[in-house]
C-alpha cells in the first residue's frame, strides 16, 4: 500500500558535557532562545525540558506551518527527571522544607506538550511514552494510528530527552506534504543519522 | 522604608524568573496580576511560599491573597504590620 504520509521536515539537535551540569545547559538555551528573537516571557519560566520543546518547535515552525489540530507524540529516557532533582532539594530538609510551586508544576515530562499546545495554539490529542531507547516503531504506529484515524491532519513525533549531562532532541512534523516516505526506517535513520 | 519595596522588587523578579522586567519598570503602585506586570496563579502561590521563607509570614486567609498582593506597595505594608 502507497504511504500517505511523509516527514515532512524535522529538528534535530544534542548536547553531551562531560560532568553534570544544569546551569551550563539553563545559560545554553537561554542564549538559543535569544537567538530565535521571539518574545514569549513565559519562556524564563518554564523547565528545561519545556525550553528544550518550546525551541525545538520555534524552529520547525520556520519550515513548516502548524495546523491547530496537530498531534504531539513524544518519547524520552529520563523523564522530567533535572526538575524532579531540584523539587527534591527543595523539600529535603525538614528545617527548610519550602517546595516551590513554579517548580513543582514541571515534574512531569507531558508538560512540555502543554506548553507547546499553548504557544502554537494547537487544540489536538498528545502522549508522551517513557522508554530506555528511541522506539521509532512506536513512535511511527501510533502516529500513523492518530493520522489514519482523522484524530489529527499532522503529528510532531519523536524524542526529546533531557538529564543533568545534556540533551537530545529528534522532533519531526508528519503530514500528507513532503518526499520521505513516513516509515519506521526513514524515521529511525534521520533520528541516528 | 523604600529598601523593603526595593528588596521585594529585586525578590519578585529573580523568584518568578522576570528576565524581560527590571527593577525600575516595576513602580509600587502597579497591579501585580494585571497588565502592567502580569503575574498568574502559580506566581501567586511562589509568592506565598517567599512570604514564608524569607519573612516568616503565614498568609492564614487565602482570600486575603488578592488584597496583600495586588502591588509591591500591598505587600510592603502587609510584611510591616506582621512581621
Amino acid at each position: 500500500m502507497k504511504n500517505k504520509y511523509f516527514i515532512t521536515d524535522f529538528v534535530k539537535f544534542s548536547k553531551q558535557l562531560k560532568t553534570a551540569d544544569v546551569d551550563a545547559i539553563q545559560t545554553e538555551l537561554k542564549e538559543e532562545y535569544k537567538a530565535l528573537a521571539v518574545q514569549y516571557p513565559k519562556f524564563h519560566k518554564m523547565d528545561l525540558l519545556s525550553k528544550l520543546g518550546f525551541i525545538a518547535t520555534e524552529l520547525l515552525q520556520k519550515k513548516v506551518n502548524f495546523p491547530s489540530d496537530t498531534a504531539l507524540i513524544f518519547q524520552n529516557n529520563a523523564s522530567s527527571l533535572v526538575t524532579d532533582i531540584q523539587h527534591q532539594k527543595s523539600i529535603q530538609e525538614k528545617d527548610a522544607y519550602f517546595p516551590s510551586p513554579s517548580i513543582f508544576v514541571y515534574t512531569l515530562p507531558n508538560i512540555v506538550m502543554g506548553e507547546i499546545a499553548i504557544r502554537h495554539q494547537l487544540q489536538s490529542e498528545n502522549t508522551f511514552f517513557i522508554s530506555e531507547n528511541f522506539q521509532a516503531d512506536l513512535i511511527k504506529n501510533y502516529t500513523q494510528s492518530l493520522l489514519d484515524t482523522k484524530k489529527a491532519s499532522a503529528s510532531i513525533s519523536g524524542w526529546i530527552d533531557l538529564n543533568t549531562e545534556g540533551y537530545n532532541v529528534f522532533l519531526a512534523f508528519i503530514s500528507e506534504k513532503g518526499t520521505l516516505p513516513f516509515t519506521t526506517e526513514n524515521l529511525q535513520h534521520k533520528f541516528t543519522a | 522604608m523604600s529598601d523593603l519595596r526595593e528588596e521585594l522588587k529585586y525578590k519578585i523578579i529573580e523568584q518568578l524568573n522576570l528576565e524581560d522586567i527590571s527593577v525600575d519598570e516595576i513602580e509600587n503602585n502597579d497591579e501585580l496580576f494585571g497588565d502592567e506586570i502580569g503575574l498568574d496563579s502559580i506566581d501567586a502561590l511562589e509568592l506565598i511560599v517567599l512570604l514564608e521563607k524569607d519573612y516568616g509570614i503565614k498568609l492564614s486567609d487565602p482570600k486575603k491573597g488578592k488584597e496583600v498582593f495586588y502591588s509591591v506597595e500591598t505587600l510592603a505594608t502587609f510584611i510591616e504590620n506582621n512581621r
